[in-house]
């Protein structure tokens, strides 16, 4: 059972999909690093310097991509109702939707990094340092979203405001996985990856809740 | 086990609004039962209540039995083609001959045609095949004749009257007519706070 919703909310949501997932938040995100070179200017050491940050924050300015139709298109259409006919409980629903969202934009956008790195002259040591931290932080990000996309779907003009929520939200991860770039040691990594753990393990149930609440509403 | 479904002094509250109140309606293994009203009485609240997606205000329910619900939410990915769209419950409901529920209503040939591209009266349709698929003894149905033509009708009021001989419960909240197995009618305005 966890399979077949599993398989749904993929098919839902990875780029291609029958759902209409697309690529533009992979688009968007090398986007931005394409562009960062052109506006500071060819320095290279500058670019090498603040480029880990550029890709953290373009990671997340991609994270909020996505979070349009991530519940609100299905509450709308009744399937958590009828989820909850058949026993299937929201936060179940909900853990199941969070791997699948994480499963949908964090691999590829670690695949996306390299050429984002290479654009922005980044060496070996740094882009390692900021795909670890990416593969601890992206988690968290994509429980942020979740949460959040959950809170706002009954809200009409809720995708807005999601984005608007996340933001503060993601600023834990940001400050110790892009923090780790700048200090010796795997320390900020840590923490970042303790920050999403703890965020999956309450997502579900934040995002549970908020659909429940929005049944009663 | 024998399906039941017991409400008992159900009371209803929308936002600052008592829509009914002490109302109460006992279903056993195949009966059926008619809810009439006005729009906005409270009919869709109903169901809802007693799908357990809402919570009554006041009283209690007890249901003994899986319950399956068709209402003005279709639940069905719209960008798919219908036979893959229903392929999503029948693996969740475990659904063994899906086939059956598509010949009955006579979806067979749009099996290939994405949800989306389907008319009301058709997507009202594929609804109750969902629900059939399911295999569940109660049924809440909210305005399932909504869009259905009238040989549609026909072949639903049909299979309600075989579900109920098969010790099922319908529960069906409708303003039009509709042809029920046995005559129990519950009139919300009767209970209207």
């Amino acid at each position: 059972m966890i399979g077949t919703l599993l398989r749904r909310d993929l098919g839902l949501l990875l780029p291609g999909g029958r759902g209409g997932g697309s690529v533009l938040p992979l688009l968007f995100f090398l986007a931005v690093a394409m562009l960062y070179p052109f506006a500071v200017g060819p320095d290279a050491q500058l670019l090498a310097r603040t480029g880990g940050g550029v890709i953290w924050v373009a990671a997340l300015l991609a994270a909020i991509l996505p979070l349009e139709k991530l519940v609100s298109s299905d509450l709308e259409a009744g399937v958590f109702d009828q989820l909850h006919l058949r026993g299937i409980s929201e936060e179940l629903a909900m853990a199941v939707r969070l791997l699948a969202h994480w499963l949908a934009f964090a691999p590829l956008l670690l695949l996306a990094t390299l050429p984002a790195a290479g654009l922005l002259g980044l060496d070996g040591a740094t882009t390692r340092t900021v795909l670890l931290g990416l593969l601890a932080g992206t988690p968290g990000l994509a429980a942020v979203g979740l949460a959040v996309a959950a809170l706002t779907a009954a809200l009409r003009g809720g995708a807005a405001l999601a984005g608007l929520m996340v933001i503060p939200l993601a600023v834990p991860i940001l400050i110790f996985g892009a923090g780790a770039l700048s200090t010796t040691g795997d320390g900020g990594i840590a923490l970042a990856a303790a920050i999403s753990l703890g965020l999956c393990a309450v997502t579900p149930f934040v995002a549970g809740a908020a659909i429940r609440s929005a049944r009663e509403g | 086990m024998q399906a039941r479904l017991v409400a008992k002094d159900i009371a209803c509250r929308r936002g600052e609004r008592l829509l009914f109140r002490a109302l109460s309606l006992a279903c056993d293994a195949g009966e059926s039962c008619h809810i009439t009203g006005a729009n906005g009485i409270g009919k869709s609240s109903l169901i809802r209540i007693l799908a357990g997606l809402l919570r009554p205000y006041a009283g209690k329910i007890d249901r003994e039995g899986a319950m399956g619900l068709v209402d003005e939410r279709l639940a069905l990915d719209t960008n798919l083609p219908l036979g893959r769209a229903l392929a999503f419950w029948q693996r969740i409901d475990g659904c063994r001959e899906p086939g059956r529920a598509l010949d009955l209503l006579q979806l067979g040939p749009l099996r290939d045609v994405p949800v989306r591209y389907l008319s009301t009266g058709q997507k009202k349709r594929a609804a109750l095949a969902r629900l059939l698929n399911r295999g569940c003894p109660i049924w809440l149905l909210d305005e399932p004749l909504n869009g259905l033509d009238s040989q549609a009708q026909k072949v639903f009021e049909t299979l309600i009257e075989q579900h109920c001989a098969n010790g099922g419960i319908a529960i069906v909240a409708s303003h039009q007519h509709i042809a029920l197995p046995s005559p129990s009618r519950v009139e919300l305005a009767e209970f209207a706070a």
